[in-house]
């Protein structure tokens, strides 16, 4: 089914995934951007895929963690840690311990202080390069990958990483595969207790509901109250520009190409 | 000749006479232009109240008392407003707030700028201790505004190994202006252009928490820092209040941005220079992408058809070789001419393109809407008057499609030469 290019055999391919939040309903689910990197994994040929998650265990997250499964995997391993924990210690010595080729995370978490920090903190400690917001992956061929990283305005950049390395892909990845029912009731979750640190500062913070930015306002300063009339009454963006009439085509064309390449829009 | 200045009596004289057939280009040489008020000869303050005001944009006559409009007339050149902000210099600064813009373009973008705001509020904060905005740049650049944006000092770095995509490379050389002048705080943006990222390696380098998404600063004596900031976490949905720590990662329009005050912009230089590291992640260029295929809101370059385009495949043709994304007015998706996902404007879709050239749109306030986050707009339209050339940086009164074939062979043969000479 899948292309069998120049693949490496057995790429071993760890994704660490999270528990998800609905940005509507709040109700937990796999996250998103996590959803789209187990995506991103199941696409390589020949490489063998486990799950990672850490974290604290009860029925919902459970089920949230089932939806990933239903994306066709057997079994995900779980560390288990209390609520509030420090997950960072707990990945680093699982992924010590397993030395995956390739780490894909998502690039933040959607629930508790999401700072998208964990997988640069896994790099460091590891001593692992990283790459952020990646598209795709083209090619995997002797210990060195070439990676395709979105850019915004739809631009995309190839990068080539040796490997071992983490990545984190963003919401330019592949749309994640709907979650089959039946693998995910089937499938086992493989709990066992990590190394528990926990996160003190956390616990300090004061966390409420995130509440509507307040609209920039458009202050005027001006030292006359005339000029401030002016500028309440004024069209918006008026003149300043160049106009250029009674001119040949070819000048006018000219000076838009002019223009073009000193905005470096020109390929 | 000596530079003492002469007086012509007889030039004076007329000037005062209005009735004098010379008058007004006796008044258009001494540089009065068309004076409303001067001395009489006897001391008396003399009035035409006919050359009072001017003619306003409807042919009406408009009368200003305040003043300006009658100095505005007198011909003296009035000074750009860049240069009547007062300059401030800090010459010992108590503390250094490092700043590392995108420079998205080569140039300061609106998030760059509100964070400059934001380091400005807090070197500011003491009078009596005034700390000093070290911004961070890295490869080439186009902005000349520095000053203006509020920066005192200004690291530019323009070596090879930091320009492209090189974040371990310019993870090192912030990891030598930490250890060089040891900021007080460190402030990046939050964004996807390269700041949050860089901000977040810096942060797992130098071992510190940072904060990020914040979007709101409190003066808080309680706090080490004496700050504390209002971030959002968990993919928006939380706001956590917190003290402000060493390196933040700021959201845009966090604070105001620089505009009284103009700063020195002092050039800087590290003390030894960049160790040259063996980079990991090799940079292999931007891919071509298909423009067609890139989404209308994010397009960077767009080429946007409306009424006055009568050749549709010119126009195709033209997007296609400048590697324009397409757009359209309403009337030319109306009319079935383009689609209706290309239809930019408040009913369509609000485009952030950095240029957008409007082909034969007149403009309306629906379509100017979309545009508005639009950096540079070119027109091309037959009309002098409508609005698109109001708005437009570049507008050129033309044949569109005449226009569009000139742009197209003169694209076509810059390649053919670059390709020559290859």
């Amino acid at each position: 089914m899948q292309p069998e290019s120049a693949m490496t055999p057995g790429l071993d391919v760890t994704v660490l995934v999270s528990v998800g939040r609905h940005p509507l309903t709040g109700r937990v689910r796999r996250a998103d951007q996590d959803a789209r990197g187990v995506e991103l994994a199941r696409s390589l040929a020949n490489a063998e895929v486990r799950l990672l998650h850490a974290g604290e265990r009860n029925e919902s997250s459970d089920a949230a963690l089932r939806g990933y499964l239903g994306m066709g995997f057997s079994e995900l391993a779980l560390l288990e840690q209390p609520e509030g924990a420090d997950v960072l210690p707990a990945l680093a010595e699982a992924l010590d311990a397993t030395s995956p080729h390739l780490v894909i995370t998502g690039e933040r978490a959607e629930r508790g202080e999401g700072s998208g920090l964990l997988p640069y903190l896994l790099a460091e400690r590891l001593g692992w390069p990283l790459v952020s917001s990646l598209a795709a992956v083209e090619s995997v061929e002797n210990g060195v990958a070439t990676l395709l990283q979105a850019l915004p305005r739809g631009q995309r950049r190839r990068l080539s990483v040796r490997l071992p390395a983490i990545v984190t892909v963003d919401d330019a990845a592949p749309a994640p595969r709907q979650s089959a029912y039946g693998p995910a009731r089937r499938g086992t979750l493989e709990a066992s207790m990590g190394p528990v640190s926990n996160d003190e500062e956390w616990a300090k913070w004061q966390v409420q509901p995130a509440r509507p930015r307040p609209k920039r306002l458009k202050i005027v300063k001006a030292t006359s109250a005339r000029d401030r009339f002016k500028a309440a009454a004024a069209k918006s963006d008026g003149g300043g520009g160049q106009v250029l009439t009674d001119v040949t085509p070819t000048q006018g064309a000219e000076a838009i190409l002019t223009l073009l390449r000193e905005e470096n829009v020109l390929q | 000749m000596s530079d003492l200045p002469r007086r012509d009596p007889r030039l004076e004289w007329i000037a005062r006479n209005r009735l004098h057939p010379r008058h007004e280009e006796v008044l258009v040489a001494l540089g009065q232009g068309a004076a409303s008020e001067w001395p009489g000869p006897n001391g008396l303050v003399r009035k035409n109240p006919h050359r009072v005001g001017f003619i306003g944009p409807h042919g009406v006559k408009r009368i200003d008392r305040s003043g300006t409009q009658q100095g505005a007339m007198g011909g003296k050149a009035s000074t750009p407003v860049a240069d009547r902000k007062p300059l401030i210099e800090i010459a010992e600064p108590a503390f250094l707030v490092a700043v590392v813009p995108d420079m998205a373009g080569g140039r300061l973008s609106g998030h760059d700028k509100d964070l400059l705001g934001l380091a400005r509020r807090l070197a500011d904060a003491d009078p009596a201790a005034q700390g000093a905005v070290v911004a961070v740049i890295f490869g080439p650049h186009k902005e000349t505004r520095f000053g203006e944006a509020g920066i005192d000092r200004l690291l530019h770095l323009d070596s090879p190994e930091v320009t492209g995509y090189a974040p371990e490379a310019r993870l090192g050389a912030l990891v030598m202006a930490e250890q060089a002048w040891a900021p007080r705080h460190w402030l990046l943006p939050d964004s996807k252009l390269g700041g949050g990222e860089l901000g977040r390696r810096l942060a797992a380098r130098l071992d510190e928490r940072p904060a990020t998404g914040i979007w709101q600063l409190e003066a808080d004596a309680e706090a080490a820092t004496g700050w504390q900031c209002t971030a959002r976490g968990a993919a928006g949905s939380l706001d956590i209040r917190r003290p402000l720590p060493r390196i933040a990662l700021a959201l845009a329009e966090c604070a105001e941005p620089v505009s009284e005050t103009r700063h020195t912009a002092a050039e800087l230089a590290l003390p030894q220079p960049l160790p040259s590291t063996l980079s990991r992640i090799q940079d292999l260029g931007q891919v071509s992408v298909d423009p067609a295929s890139v989404a209308l809101s994010e397009a960077e370059f767009i080429l946007s058809a409306g009424n006055g385009v009568k050749d549709w495949q010119g126009f195709h043709h033209a997007a296609e070789l400048l590697g324009a994304t397409e757009g359209a007015s309403r009337v030319a998706v109306d009319d079935g001419f383009m689609a209706r996902d290309r239809q930019v404007g408040a009913t369509g879709t609000w485009v952030t393109a950095r240029v957008y050239v409007a082909v034969g749109i007149s403009g309306a306030i629906q379509h100017l809407q979309g545009i508005q986050t639009c950096d540079k707009v070119v027109a091309i339209n037959m009309d002098p008057g409508c609005d698109m050339i109001k708005r437009a940086d570049l507008a050129v009164i033309g044949d569109s499609t005449q226009i569009l074939e000139a742009l197209v062979t003169l694209v076509t043969q810059a390649r053919e030469e670059k390709r020559d000479a290859a």
